[in-house]
Parts: structure tokens; C-alpha cells; sequence
């Protein structure tokens, strides 16, 4: 009966992140090793794993079920873990994060992402939550000689500790409600049979507090609060894989346990999650105009997305989802690859955060202006990039659903967020050079720049492809 | 038997409390401890419903959040002294390096 099938990609991963461990403790001091190379082999071999596991819906436990829809996040996860990894070297050597520690954990977050994405039992949603949330605390903190660090780190952890709390109090209610099971399927049965009437009110406590929980995770306002501070506070490159990483597998379990588990109490929450989905584009739009740190700037930024992708949940129809996937996908390439070139030109002394850091980036280094410049004109959906097509999708399924005031909504901020998109490319081009030391780039890294360049053209060239295949893993959940 | 809903209501108290002290503390392991108050209610709901749905899920649940709330505490403390080493306080208020 048991199947080990489902978890072979966590497992690779897992077991990447333990050589990881076992490389730095047997490193001699002083030693240089290419750690990271553990890395991209255990994401490889994931992702090769997933794909060997398309359409075979194997089911591991009871609990672990990769679905075509997760193994769509495992590939976004694998993506994503693979561009960190090849961003990795350069920036872990300069800024002298301690090397073994670091791509440990972030192998274990991306083990945990993966299994919050597979996962349909509620309990191991939240364990591998915890998983994910524990590895990404201490990587925001990993500086421990930064004080912006540390404080980032802890107000991260005291708001995820306390919303994970949230969470865990809307799984008992769940439990409560589903006679003893935190099984999705069981929940969602539990509820379609009470759907005559009002529903209890535990239910509705239910639906709200595990509402609440990923709120949190996926910055939705108002539980945005700790998302500028940590995405300041962190090491740029661990900015870059937590602001995408954790968004794609948040957003995963948000879609697989409010559209399939509690869709029998749509009514009542999706007047709520379109309120949030309002508040979250219009708050991370409008603060993120007036910021002058980039890091800052990118964090309200994706707030903002966060918003863009409720709007697929509320719409809640198959183009929604497959539309969120998609933007998933799009979002994670474009935005790693341009936190990615703030992360590649920092150094140690100088983060190379701050807007006027990049004026004149045009006179020295032209090759990354211009990524630069597609990249953040992804972000602000301007055609042919991938940001384009997948806020085109988004729109799409919200206005086929008749949410009209939603869509104009999201229409106007991604307007007035391309005004604080198009400053940075001003600086880039326009003004005098800033008198900072920027560092050499090594191969590698441009190399991953140049993949994350071709996705964001090819997702917005090509969309229709990697859309069906979103359509097609959707269709099977749901 | 004592019925369900007075611990449901227990628990509900228990939560809000720990609620308020994460808001209200101006001491970092106090605000730690309200935490960990929030969790044990959690528990507490757990167990109440397992008791009385008459099965023992409830109670094995209550494991795994104790194990995970060790860990959580097993980071937390960790950052609070990296934090304690950068300003000698544990003043929430102190912590002023990044915008609120």
C-alpha cells in the first residue's frame, strides 16, 4: 500500500541539503569548496524526478500526494532553487556568510516547500510550513554582525510564530468539524454535508483562522507588516529566494485547501479574500512609490503581486488557478533574477541597495542595466515579458468571474507601479555614476541572469504552452 | 463528564490571552512565552475534541505541535540573544533599525 513514489523529490533535496552539512563539517578551515554544487545536483535531480512522476499521481502515506499541481510548484521550487544556487557562489564568498550553514538551509526550505505543496493533510501542511518558515528565520538572521539583520530575522519570527499559532488553531476547529480528521478530503466532505443551512460556527472560525495563517505567509495586508523588514534585513540573495520560494508554496496549499477543502463555504469567504485581495494591490502599490531602499521597494512590490495572485483565488474558476501557476512561474524568474543583480552587486562593506547606488549602472556595466531593466519592466507587466501574460491571465479569469471593480483595481496599480519600476531604469540610464566599487560577476551567475532573461521572454512570448500545461495539472485536483 | 464547549470556551480565553501579551508585553520572552500560551490552547482544543470524539488522534496531534513549538522556541532564542548582542536590550520599542 505504502508508496515512497510521491516523496522522491523531497527526498533528493533532503538529501543534497545533509551533504551540504556533512561538506562544511569536514571542510578544513580555510578550505574553499563548492558547496552549492550539491545543491544544483540534489535541484536537478528533483526536478528530473517530478517529471518522471508527471500524470502518475502517486500517493505517499496518505498524506504526501504529488498531483500534477505539485509537481508544477516542485518544478517553479526547483527553478527558483537552481538561480539561487548559480547566485549563490559569489555573493556567499563576498559577504562571507558562513557557506555550509547557509546553502543547508536553504535546500531544507526548499524540502519543505515542496512538501507544503504535495501535502493534503492539514497537520503536515503545517509541519512542513514550520520546515520551510524555521530555515527561512535563520537565513534572514545568518548575518548574525548586522543589527538590520537580526532585527529583520526576529520580527519575521515573531509574526510567522504567531500566525503559525493562528493557523494551527483553525486546523483544531477543522478537526473539530470534520469529526477527527484533518484530512482535506475528509473536511471538504464534512462541509459539503452540512451545506444545507448555515454552516456551523465552528467552521466559519475555521475557514477564518487558517485564512489568517496564510495571509501571513503570502504577505496579504493587513499581516504585511513583517515583509519590508525582512526582505530589508536579510542577505539579498536569501531576499530573493524567500520573497519567491515562500510565496509559491504558501500560495500552493492556500489554493489546494480553500478551493478544494472548504469550497463548499465559498460564499462566505470569498467577499473577504476580495477585500484583502484589494487592500494588499493598493497598499503595496501606493508605499512601495515612495521608497528610496530597493530592497524595500521590491519588498512592497511583492505585496502587491501577493494581491495580483489573491484575485486568482477569488475568482476561483480554472483560468484563475491556472493563472495563478502561471504567475507563480513568471513572478519567481523575474523577480529573483532582479534581486539577484542587486545581490551580485553588493559587497560586504556596501549592500547596493539604495536607488542612488545604481545611478550611472548604464556607463559601467551596460550587460546588467539592461537585464535589469527587463527584468523590473516584467515586474510592471509591460509586453512581450512574462509579468505581462500573467497579469493579462490574472484579469482575465477575475472579469469572467464579474469581479469588474477588482480588475480595475489591479489594472490602475500595475499602472502607477510601473512609475516606481521606471525610476530605478532613470537612475540606470540617466544620471551621473555613483562613486561605489562594484564587484566582478562571475560566469555562473551570469549565466543564471541569462536563463532567468530567456523564461521571462519565453513566458511572454510563448505563454500558451507552459499554460495548458498549468490548465492540465489544475484539472487535476479540482 | 465536564461537556466540550467549556473547554473550547477555556481555550478561546487561553488564546486571547496570549494574544494580548504578544501586543501588550514590552519584554521579548515574555512576548515568547505569550506565544507558546497561544500553542498550549491550541493543544488544549485538540485534546478536548479528541476526548470527545473518543479517539486518541487529538492527543498524538498534541505531539507533534509540542515538537514543533520546541523548535520554533529552540530559533527564537537564538535570535533573541543575537539581537540582546546588538543593543542590550529586550525592549521591543529599542529595536529601531529598520522602519517599523
Amino acid at each position: 500500500m505504502t508508496d515512497y513514489a510521491a516523496i522522491i523529490p523531497i527526498v533528493i533535496v533532503v538529501l543534497s541539503a545533509v551533504a551540504a552539512m556533512l561538506a562544511e563539517a569536514i571542510r578544513l578551515p580555510g578550505e574553499r569548496m563548492p558547496i552549492y554544487g550539491f545543491g544544483l545536483i540534489g535541484l536537478v535531480g528533483a526536478a528530473v524526478a517530478s517529471l518522471f512522476l508527471w500524470n502518475t499521481d502517486a500517493h505517499s502515506f496518505f498524506v504526501i500526494r504529488s498531483d500534477n499541481f505539485a509537481l508544477f510548484i516542485n518544478l517553479v521550487l526547483c527553478v527558483i532553487g537552481i538561480l539561487t544556487m548559480m547566485f549563490s557562489n559569489d555573493v556567499v564568498e563576498r559577504e562571507h556568510i558562513p557557506a555550509g550553514e547557509y546553502y543547508a538551509l536553504t535546500l531544507f526550505a526548499i524540502s519543505g516547500m515542496m512538501m507544503m505543496a504535495a501535502a493534503t493533510d492539514l497537520l503536515v501542511i503545517f509541519i512542513a510550513l514550520e520546515i520551510l518558515s524555521l530555515a527561512v528565520y535563520v537565513l534572514t538572521g545568518i548575518r548574525r554582525e548586522s543589527p538590520a539583520g537580526s532585527e529583520g530575522a526576529f520580527k519575521y519570527f515573531l509574526l510567522g510564530a504567531f500566525s503559525s499559532a493562528f493557523f494551527l488553531y483553525g486546523i483544531a476547529f477543522a478537526f473539530a468539524v470534520s469529526n477527527g480528521s484533518t484530512r482535506i478530503e475528509d473536511i471538504g466532505r464534512a462541509l459539503s454535508a452540512q451545506a444545507t443551512g448555515a454552516p456551523p460556527m465552528l467552521a466559519l472560525l475555521a475557514v477564518g483562522l487558517l485564512a489568517v495563517g496564510f495571509a501571513f505567509k503570502i504577505s496579504a495586508v493587513p499581516f504585511h507588516m513583517w515583509t519590508p523588514d525582512a526582505y530589508e534585513g536579510a542577505p539579498t540573495i536569501v531576499t530573493a529566494f524567500m520573497s519567491t520560494g515562500v510565496k509559491a508554496a504558501a500560495f500552493a496549499a492556500f489554493v489546494r485547501v480553500f478551493l478544494s477543502a472548504l469550497e463548499p463555504l465559498q460564499v462566505h469567504w470569498i467577499p473577504i479574500l476580495a477585500v484583502v485581495a484589494a487592500a494588499t494591490m493598493i497598499l503595496g502599490t501606493v508605499v512601495g512609490v515612495v521608497q528610496s531602499n530597493i530592497k524595500r521597494m521590491l519588498a512592497y512590490s511583492s505585496i502587491a503581486h501577493a494581491g495580483y495572485m489573491l484575485l486568482g483565488i477569488v475568482s476561483a474558476n480554472s483560468a484563475g488557478k491556472a493563472a495563478i501557476l502561471f504567475y507563480l512561474l513568471s513572478y519567481a524568474v523575474t523577480n529573483i533574477g532582479a534581486l539577484g543583480i542587486v545581490a551580485l552587486l553588493g559587497t560586504a562593506k556596501h549592500q547596493h541597495d539604495e536607488l542612488r547606488d545604481f545611478s550611472g549602472l548604464w556607463r559601467t556595466r551596460p550587460g546588467l542595466a539592461g537585464l535589469m531593466t527587463i527584468f523590473l519592466l516584467s515586474l510592471g507587466g509591460i509586453p512581450p515579458t512574462a509579468g505581462f501574460i500573467g497579469k493579462w491571465y490574472i484579469f482575465t479569469a477575475a472579469v469572467q468571474e464579474g469581479h469588474y471593480a477588482l480588475a480595475i483595481i489591479g489594472v490602475l496599480t500595475s499602472v502607477i507601479s510601473v512609475f516606481f519600476y521606471l525610476r530605478i531604469v532613470v537612475m540606470m540610464y540617466m544620471t551621473e555614476g555613483a562613486d561605489v566599487v562594484r564587484p566582478r560577476i562571475s560566469r555562473m551567475a551570469m549565466t543564471g541572469l541569462g536563463l532567468a532573461t530567456v523564461a521571462t521572454f519565453y513566458l511572454g512570448v510563448l505563454p500558451t504552452r507552459v499554460l495548458d500545461v498549468a490548465l492540465d495539472s489544475i484539472s487535476t485536483i479540482f | 463528564m465536564v461537556p466540550l464547549n467549556y473547554y473550547l470556551v477555556l481555550s478561546g480565553v487561553l488564546f486571547a490571552i496570549g494574544t494580548a501579551g504578544v501586543f501588550l508585553r514590552r519584554n521579548l520572552i515574555t512576548v515568547l512565552l505569550s506565544i507558546e500560551i497561544m500553542l498550549n490552547a491550541v493543544n488544549l482544543t485538540f485534546v478536548a475534541v479528541g476526548r470527545y470524539l473518543g479517539t486518541v488522534d487529538g492527543q498524538i496531534i498534541t505531539f507533534f505541535v509540542m515538537t514543533v513549538a520546541a523548535a520554533e522556541a529552540a530559533v527564537g532564542l537564538a535570535l533573541v540573544i543575537s539581537l540582546f548582542r546588538h543593543r542590550e536590550t529586550l525592549n521591543p520599542d529599542a529595536f529601531t533599525a529598520l522602519k517599523w
